[in-house]
């Protein structure tokens, strides 16, 4: 017997269920209006809206007096080609704490300043505790406990304005910021505000501005100016290899600069770091309208 | 009921030394009043309008108090003034807030009518307050005497179904609300806005738009207390209503969520301090009276211990958890609270991974059902180790349900899948419910059927946290409530005595100080 199982089509890509290519979902939601058939045959057209075929619904429940709750499995129509998705990622060598240190002592000679806090309103500090915190989060140590980062959690409800003067006051390296509640965006329009502000005080060549949360991605991060954004399941080592690799980047494209006042001639043919920087924000903003 | 057999001497010796903890910060709130104190004496005799300054709405009572506070005679407490004025110009607490708000009386500029008349009306004033309050309490009686409400604070009807709605949005609220009880729910907490324990004043009105919350204001507790009524008499189930006594506006809250008959607040001793980082004396000197306005008002607080499990790991800080129960305890005694009202409150937020990590959690729940038998104890979900992997999630929360009922805790705030994620969708709720309905049907009445096995795992595990208990409480005797929390006895937080918001608002009360609320709660 000869065996029969199709290979996954990267161009023609489909979620799979039990057989390659079925394109099998499940879906969940509540309609305002009463169970009934007629809340079933709209649950099901909005299914087919969505591309979906065969479909079946598992379960019409009655959520609420006006409210039905639908769970349904149907076969998605679309397709997607694997081969050209082009995601924008913080690039940075994932390195271990002791990595970390190692680099940071030898390549810098000095400890990294790294400030962080959850901002604006936010009193939710479980993110950054994680990061910044000691004790760390799923075994990985929190910044506090690199021998050669100077780790300062301000913790929670701290105002954009006096996280940027204490950041400029005690010559921080590295911004961190953690953003929890996003209800009406306010997480986007917070960090922005905060970017804004950074860049009106000159902060933006001084210092590496990171964002984390658990709906925050780096493409937003971007968007908002930031220069990276961390989200769900990050580790403090995720973003200690990142703060150091942008350090040291920054650190070599300095000393380009300098030679390149020196030598103005020869600066032209280099792409200014500024604008690499301008570029990755223009499509890691196009890359966060479509992921919505 | 399985019990656990944990030493009563070192339960005791936890209790004396909680009590000798709490009595140095006694005197400190005999002798001071804050600017919310005196704001929630003017809420409670009926002070409610609000002016329109620029493009904020602002309360009466902060207008008020903040001029008498700048005019330094705050400190002879805000109802000398206040009941001057009503003498004097022979208006009624309403008018006179109106007119004093708009700065067109002045009060510490009106000739003073004799002390003795100034308090003889003064105190027929706040016995009316009390008497509405006493009315407002006797309505919660009856209305769950007729629709037999089996709440039983010591757990023996099986924990209470309680969940969260945080739409901020008060009239999107209570179509979240009325779902959410007829799929089950018994209590439901409407979330504040983010941070709005921060704000020293109580916004006004009926509110649309909020953060992570609805703002907790008079009006929309009235919308929801209402919403409420009508759906409990639907269903013939009396239905809950739960807000946050917590922060800057503590005494006022409890103004007027004993005023609109809410059943339960978040209050907590130390909370605002530790998480809030609201000044010491002043989170200590405002607890108190809000807790004497719960006391009388027969209102259940939820405290806030749930939180150190979130901020520190839950597998090593049990002790302070519960070393601040007891503390709580205390101070909630201290403020003429009942045990049956104190709805102490833990967590299940142990790591997942870890190896028997039920036998700890069941060790810590039955533990603080043993110690506190007489109170409503209030049981959090977990949340810290929650990701967006919804069905892990919900099946976390089936455990939290099973520990829950096994031993025999009284309010269980129901997790839900969506943690982490976004505040409750109506669906997600349904879920939460019908989760817990199962198990709690299912399990009812298991805890009576075992017994813990003598040095077991889980009665090593409830031994040991008692023994680390007892070594905290020493520590924080030995240093004073205040060093304690600055050298980060809770949490990992550490709070200066001096430091935090708020510290403007702590006023020494004068000799002439006049405040009937604390011969009357």
């Amino acid at each position: 017997m000869t065996q029969k199982t199709a290979q996954v089509d990267l161009k023609k890509l489909k979620p799979y269920g039990d057989i390659m290519g079925d394109g099998t979902l499940q879906v969940c939601f509540t309609i305002p209006v009463e169970p009934s058939p007629e809340a079933r045959e709209a649950a099901i057209q909005f299914c087919e809206k969505m591309g979906l075929d065969h479909i079946k619904v598992a379960t019409m429940e009655k959520a609420a007096d006006g409210f039905s709750l639908f769970v349904i499995y149907g076969n998605l129509k679309h397709t997607v080609d694997f081969t050209k998705i082009h995601v924008v990622k913080v690039d940075a060598e994932k390195r271990s704490r002791e990595e970390i240190d190692e680099l940071i002592k030898t390549k810098i000679g000095r400890k990294l300043v790294v400030i962080g806090a959850c901002t604006g309103y936010d009193a939710h500090t479980v993110g950054i505790d994680a990061i910044m915190n000691m004790k760390g989060f799923a075994g990985d140590y929190g910044l506090e406990r690199y021998q050669w980062i100077d780790a300062r959690n301000l913790g929670a409800q701290v105002l954009n304005d006096e996280l940027l003067k204490r950041a400029l006051a005690e010559q921080a390296d590295a911004v961190l910021v953690s953003k929890v509640v996003t209800q009406h965006n306010i997480h986007m329009r917070d960090m922005k505000d905060l970017m804004n502000r950074a860049r009106q005080m000159g902060l933006l060549e001084k210092m590496v501005f990171v964002a984390g949360g658990p709906r925050v991605t780096h493409p937003l991060a971007l968007e908002c100016g930031f220069d990276a954004g961390f989200g769900v399941g990050t580790k403090p080592s995720d973003v200690a290899s990142y703060i150091v690799e942008e350090f040291l980047r920054r650190q070599s494209q300095g000393v380009s600069k300098e030679q390149r006042e020196e030598a103005p001639q020869r600066a032209k043919s280099k792409v200014r770091p500024t604008r690499t920087k301008s570029r990755i924000a223009k499509s890691g903003k196009r890359q966060a309208k479509s992921k919505r | 009921m399985a019990h656990l057999h944990l030493d009563p001497k070192k339960i005791s010796h936890c209790r004396e030394l909680a009590n000798k903890i709490s009595s140095p910060v006694e005197g400190l709130i005999n002798t001071h009043t804050t600017v919310a104190i005196e704001r929630a004496s003017l809420r409670l005799i009926g002070v409610e309008g609000a002016v329109q300054q620029e493009k904020q709405v602002v309360p009466e009572v902060n207008i008020i108090i903040q001029d008498l506070l700048h005019e330094g005679v705050l400190g002879r407490g805000a109802l000398k003034w206040f009941v001057n004025g009503m003498i004097r110009t022979k208006m009624t607490p309403s008018e006179l807030s109106s007119q004093v708000a708009r700065r067109k009386i002045k009060l510490s500029a009106l000739s003073q009518a004799p002390a003795s008349e100034i308090a003889q009306k003064a105190h027929e004033l706040c016995k009316g307050a009390v008497e509405r309050l006493i009315q407002s309490r006797e309505k919660r009686d009856a209305y769950r005497a007729d629709l037999k409400d089996p709440f039983d604070p010591t757990g023996r009807n099986g924990p209470l179904l309680y969940v969260i709605v945080a739409t901020g949005n008060i009239f999107e609220d209570v179509i979240q609300a009325k779902a959410a009880a007829q799929a089950g729910a018994d209590a439901i907490a409407v979330i504040r806005s983010t941070a709005q324990s921060l704000l020293d004043y109580v916004p006004h009105g009926a509110t649309t738009e909020g953060f992570g919350g609805t703002y907790a204001t008079q009006e929309n507790f009235r919308i929801m207390r209402k919403a409420l009524d009508e759906e409990g008499q639907r269903l013939g189930r009396y239905i809950r209503l739960t807000n946050y006594c917590s922060g800057l506006c503590m005494p006022e809250i409890a103004a007027l969520g004993a005023m609109e008959r809410l059943d339960f607040l978040l209050n907590d001793a130390m909370y605002g301090i530790l998480f809030r980082d609201i000044n010491m004396k002043r989170t200590l000197i405002d607890q108190h009276f809000s807790r004497r306005i719960i006391a009388l008002s027969r209102i259940v607080i939820h405290t806030g211990e749930d939180n150190y499990l979130t901020t520190a790991d839950a597998i090593e800080n049990g002790h302070q958890v519960l070393a601040s129960q007891f503390i709580n305890e205390r101070f909630a005694l201290n403020a003429r609270m009942t045990e049956d009202l104190m709805g102490l409150g833990h967590a299940q937020e142990m790591d997942p991974a870890h190896p028997n990590v039920f036998l700890l959690e069941i060790a810590r729940a039955q533990m603080t059902r043993d110690i506190f038998p007489s109170s409503p104890i209030k049981f959090m979900p977990p949340t810290r180790h929650k990701c967006g992997d919804i069905f892990y999630s919900h099946l976390m929360d089936a455990m939290f349900n099973f520990v829950g009922v096994l031993t025999g805790q009284t309010i269980q705030l129901l997790g839900m899948p969506t943690e982490a994620m976004h505040t409750p969708l109506l669906q997600d709720r349904w879920m939460s419910i019908k989760n817990a309905k199962y198990i709690f049907n299912g399990a009812r009445d298991l805890g009576k059927e075992i017994t813990y096995q003598p040095n077991g795992v889980i009665e090593k595990w409830a031994e040991k946290v008692l023994d680390d208990t007892v070594a905290h409480l020493e520590m924080i005797n030995k240093k004073g409530l205040f060093r304690a929390i600055e050298e980060r006895a809770f949490a990992e937080v550490s709070r200066r005595e001096e430091g935090g918001k708020g510290h403007d608002g702590v006023i020494r009360r004068d000799q002439q100080y006049l405040n009937p609320f604390f011969d009357l709660l």
